[in-house]
């Protein structure tokens, strides 16, 4: 069946009527919408907006792939969920959600986390696919998968205050793909230079903006009206508000299909990018369990505890702690003792584990202990009442 | 002076500014002046042999300095000049 056999009932052509109207667009866009599968990678920040503008458009069968639940901090800015979907799956959530909005549509919960085994046979079920995921891992593997399934792969990312988006490996006129985000950035960037949205904070509006901009490429891409980002990459910096658009070109040496490719099926992302391989290198160091803290806090066992987070952190949940940011660790002995036990605490126990390593190197310190998942294990098992971040 | 953008993940070396301006006849020597003058941020832009690191890219104006003449790229005065980091954010 080709877009042209579609047909509306009298509900879909009143609730479609404002795209019937635009000359450019018209009922053969809405009919090219409604014959169209999309698949959403992500049900989060960018996806929420891109879900929404996707099924009140009218794009005919939605795929949502989500493995994880709604968390109370998710609500700042995915505004697909309300509070009382805390708990659930964010699949069958927004699935719920996009129903209600849209019932002439079919919705499909992928409740799963993508990977190498289930990533071709599911994108290949779909003409056009939207990443909205959230780490350089899963980022390689839509790309990679898109280019062997000959899929368009409409991009957005955001951090902080600043967004990017671009449409990877649209069919063109000339019968070749666009660029791939490996034409872009051929490798990702060592572990921890640059911060997850968990990590690094994200501001509630932007990804709301850059998923809308992913909502329309995707209509572009769909309906043919318009330029697409194809081979352009679209910059926004909220703090100082510019927008940049910058060229995106192939790159000979892209492994998937460059001049020589060497890559033809999925490979080990988490390798790829360097996942694993760094704990390996650090030292061990002295760990404590939350209850053992809490025990000895009742027993009244000498110590002190040194907080390592930054103060914005500490203003949100704090256990009594000193605080000291790791960056000023290793000029604050004088307030780090040497003769009694001292624990060393953060958000979930890396950044302790730090500037444990850095106090013991540095300064020759052999008292200090590390407490095994910071303030968000002592939250869950001890004190409830405290804020989780 | 020409004007270097420095994108989000790099601002905690720039004090949080967003722009660095310095007098350069080339790409290499407008990024050699932004490492002198920040400490740390010039292990996140070129690699032990001097070369720029891949999940980096750099644009004068709208193009690739990959399409003109890499770090030897010349730029004046009304240039400006792009670090485009990868970023991964979007769904948590």
């Amino acid at each position: 069946m080709t877009y042209h056999d579609i047909t509306f009932s009298k509900e879909e052509l009143e609730r479609y009527s404002r795209h019937l109207i635009i000359p450019e667009f018209n009922i053969e866009g809405q009919k090219k919408l409604k014959a169209s599968s999309v698949l959403v990678i992500g049900s989060g920040g960018l996806g929420s907006p891109l879900l929404l503008y996707l099924a009140a458009a009218g794009v005919g069968r939605i795929g949502i792939v989500d493995f994880d639940t709604v968390d109370a901090s998710n609500l700042q800015r995915q505004v697909l969920f309300g509070i009382q979907d805390v708990g659930a799956s964010k699949a069958v959530a927004a699935s719920k959600r996009l129903e209600s909005l849209n019932p002439y549509i079919t919705i499909e919960v992928h409740d799963t986390m993508l990977t190498v085994d289930n990533a071709r046979e599911l994108i290949r079920k779909y003409d056009v696919v939207a990443d909205g995921t959230d780490n350089f891992p899963t980022r390689y593997l839509v790309n990679d998968a898109c280019v062997l399934e000959n899929k368009v792969n409409v991009y957005a990312s955001i951090f902080r205050f600043e967004g990017q988006a671009s449409v990877f490996n649209e069919l063109l006129q000339d019968g070749t793909r666009g660029p791939n985000y490996r034409d872009l950035f051929p490798s990702p960037p060592p572990p921890g230079l640059v911060p997850s949205c968990a990590e690094g904070g994200v501001i509630g509006v932007l990804p709301g903006i850059l998923g809308s901009i992913q909502a329309l490429e995707v209509l572009k891409v769909i309906s043919g009206v318009g330029d697409t980002l194809s081979g352009r990459l679209f910059l926004f910096d909220a703090t100082v508000f510019t927008t940049r658009i910058l060229k995106v070109r192939k790159n000979k040496s892209n492994p998937l299909n460059g001049e020589n490719p060497t890559q033809t099926e999925l490979i080990n992302y988490d390798q790829f990018c360097g996942i694993g391989v760094k704990s390996e290198k650090q030292r061990e160091v002295a760990e404590m369990s939350v209850h053992k803290l809490d025990q000895w806090r009742k027993d009244g066992v000498k110590h002190i505890l040194i907080d390592v987070r930054e103060p914005y952190e500490y203003g949100i949940a704090e256990m009594g702690g000193e605080l000291i940011p790791l960056a000023t660790v290793l000029e604050s002995t004088d307030r780090i003792p040497k003769d009694i036990p001292v624990v060393v605490q953060c958000r979930s126990g890396a950044r302790s584990a730090t500037a444990i390593r850095e106090l013991e190197d540095v300064h020759g310190y052999t008292n200090l202990i590390n407490l095994t998942g910071g303030i968000l294990g002592w939250q869950e098992a001890i004190q409830p009442e405290l804020a989780r971040y | 002076m020409a004007t270097l953008i420095i994108p989000t993940p790099l601002r905690k070396f720039t004090d949080g500014n967003s722009v660095f301006e310095a007098s350069a006849s080339d790409v290499r020597g407008l990024l050699e002046a932004l490492s002198s003058s920040h400490d740390g941020i010039q292990k996140h832009l070129f690699d032990d042999d001097g070369v720029l690191r891949s999940f980096i890219r750099v644009y004068v104006g709208d193009e690739d300095i990959n399409e003109l003449d890499g770090a030897d790229t010349k730029i004046d005065d009304r240039d400006e000049v792009s670090i485009i980091p990868a970023i991964a954010g979007g769904s948590k």
